[in-house]
Order: C-alpha cells, then structure tokens, then sequence
C-alpha cells in the first residue's frame, strides 16, 4: 500500500522522461539494428549501462577495430558528470536502506534532475518515491530502445545519415551548457582539444591524447575554473 | 556486426563499468572525507563541459573538409539544430529536425 502511494506520487513527475527517453531510446534501438546489433544487444546496453550518451558513443566502438581500452575511456570521461550528481545527493541518499545500490545505479542526468527538485507528497515514503522515480525512468529508456530495436528490423538496414543523430544529440547538449555563460570556458577547453589532438593524431588516435589535455588544461587551469574558488573571490 | 559476440559483451562490460564506477565513486569516497575542495568535484563540475565539447569533435572527426561533399551537409545541420534550439529549446524537435535536414541534404 505503502509502496503503491509512492508508485503514483512519482508517475506524474516522469511523464516528460517519459516522452524524452522513449524518442531517444527508440532512436538508439534503430541504430543498433542498424548496425547489426539485434534486441539482445539494445536490451543489455540499456539495462546495464543506462546512460544515454555513452550508449550512443558506444555504437561508434561497435563497428570499428575492436579497442575496449578507448571505448572505457572515452565512456568514464563521458559519465564523469555522474560524479557531480552524486555528490550532490550524498545526504539525500543517506538513508536508503536496501535499495541504495540501485538508487546510485539508475541514476541519469533526468532522475537526477526530478530527485534533485521534487520532494514526496506527505504521507508518501521518501525512499519509495525516489525508488519508482529511478525504477521509471529506467523502464522507460530499456522499453523505448527495445522498441526501436524491433522497429529496427522492419525498416530497410543501414539508413544513410541516420547516424547523425548522435552529432545532433551532442550539439543540442552543447548549446544548452553554452547559454549558461559559466560554463562555456569547460566548453571550449573540450572543443579546442580535440580540433588540435584531432589535427595532430587523425581520427583514429586522438581521443586519449584530447582526453589528457583536456584533464591537464582543466588542472592546471583550476584557480580560473573551479565554480567555488571563483564564489571566494 | 563487425565484431564477435565476446567483443561485444566486452564492450558493453566495460562500457557499463565505467558507467557504474563514475556512478557510486562519489558514495565510496565521500563517506567520511570532506567533500568540498576536492580535486575529484571539481572534475565532476568541469569535464562534463568539456565532454560534450570533446563528443562534438568526435562525431564531426571523419568529416574531410577538402574532399566533396567538403562537410556542407554537417555544418548547414548543425546550423539548423543551433538556431532551432536557441529559439525553441525542444531537445527532440532540433533532433529530429537536423537529422532530418542531414539526410536530405546527404
């Protein structure tokens, strides 16, 4: 009873995860049968892993040379934000009992953000709340992708130009950090990298030089950069 | 598919590794430790950015600016997307809608 109250107090808050992760979930799942990769495959990504942008990011290490050394890179840079999410709910998180492991497990860029802004309704377990909002969210993404997947299967393989959705994806994420005038130093820090690493190394080689100049620009750059030193000042 | 299913299993392993690791760090290190001021917050404030700067890059990085289609198709999309999405801020309108104009454009 208990559980179904927090059920139906964390519903509403999901519906625009809902509508979000379903698109991106079946654009993903056509993208993977794409490439070869049938449901089981979608199913896996999505339910271990969970992470929309390294997901996508990984289809790329799908169908090239076989590098898993490059593709755990690449994705732990991508999913550093995690970090950030994290740290912010360590109080929040504190209590949680069993379900813990799986709060910090399903926790994506859009759980964060509901977690982060909502507070149960009262009378309704703060810890299932937060439990259905992740257990949604998570659904929503395996069942959109799967979707997708089978779409994937009726429509002709290989649709040319269909991989730009993972370049659109990114430029809109992009965008959205380069508004927010703090953040777009970080931002350009990335793009200049890469170009110059890019220039340098070609295309098959460059990410782990861009990812270590990237982390030695952002340390050396760190008086300038951290958000609190600048808040000191 | 081009790799072998143990390939792939690889892949997604490590992939869903680094995706666990970066999700319960904080939990493990912070669970007694100041958190503020550390070296490992402020990566997780910054790289984001910087990430998605670096993503940019490597979608666009076969993209040969000297051979034709001399990458117009890319930088007309990317256009739209950033017009669309600085005036109407829907994630899958511009999505749709640049991928779309890609492949008509390609």
């Amino acid at each position: 009873m208990n559980k179904i109250r927090a059920l139906k107090a964390a519903f509403p808050y999901t519906i625009p995860v809902f509508t979000g992760f379903t698109f991106l979930g079946i654009a993903y799942g056509i993208l993977m049968s794409s490439k070869g990769y049938g449901v089981i495959w979608t199913l896996l990504m999505s339910l271990f892993v969970f992470a929309g942008s390294s997901q996508y990011v990984a289809i790329t290490f799908l169908t090239s040379a076989f590098n898993p050394l490059n593709a755990f890179l690449m994705s732990l840079v991508i999913n550093a934000r995690h970090i950030f999410y994290g740290i912010s709910l360590l109080d929040k998180y504190k209590d949680m009992g069993k379900i813990k492991p799986y709060l910090i497990f399903g926790l994506c860029d859009e759980t964060f953000s509901i977690i982060c802004s909502s507070e149960p309704p009262e009378g309704v377990s703060k810890k299932w709340f937060a439990f259905f909002i992740t257990l949604l969210d998570h659904m929503y993404w395996v069942l959109g992708s799967v979707l997708g997947s089978l779409i994937g299967y009726m429509i002709p393989s290989s649709i040319e130009g269909l991989d730009f959705v993972l370049t659109a994806l990114f430029v809109i994420i992009f965008v959205g950090h380069w508004k927010s005038k703090g953040n777009r130093k970080p931002a350009a820090i990335g793009v200049i990298s890469s170009v110059i690493s890019l220039l340098i190394f070609g295309p098959d080689n460059f990410i782990i030089p861009s990812m270590i100049a990237i982390i030695a620009v952002l340390t050396l750059g760190r008086k300038k950069l951290d958000p609190e030193r600048i808040v000191e000042i | 598919m081009i790799l072998t299913p143990i390939q792939t299993l690889t892949i997604v392993i490590v992939v869903a590794l680094s995706s666990v690791i970066t999700r319960f760090l904080p939990f493990i290190i912070f669970k007694t430790s100041n958190k503020s001021n550390s070296f490992i917050t402020y990566l997780g404030k910054v790289l984001p950015y910087a990430a998605i700067g670096m993503l940019v890059v490597y979608c666009l990085k076969n993209v040969n600016i000297t051979v034709p289609s001399y990458g117009i198709p890319e930088a007309i999309a990317i256009l739209c997307i950033v017009v669309l999405h600085y005036w109407k801020e829907n994630t899958l309108l511009s999505i749709g809608v640049g991928t779309a104009i890609y492949m008509i454009l390609l």
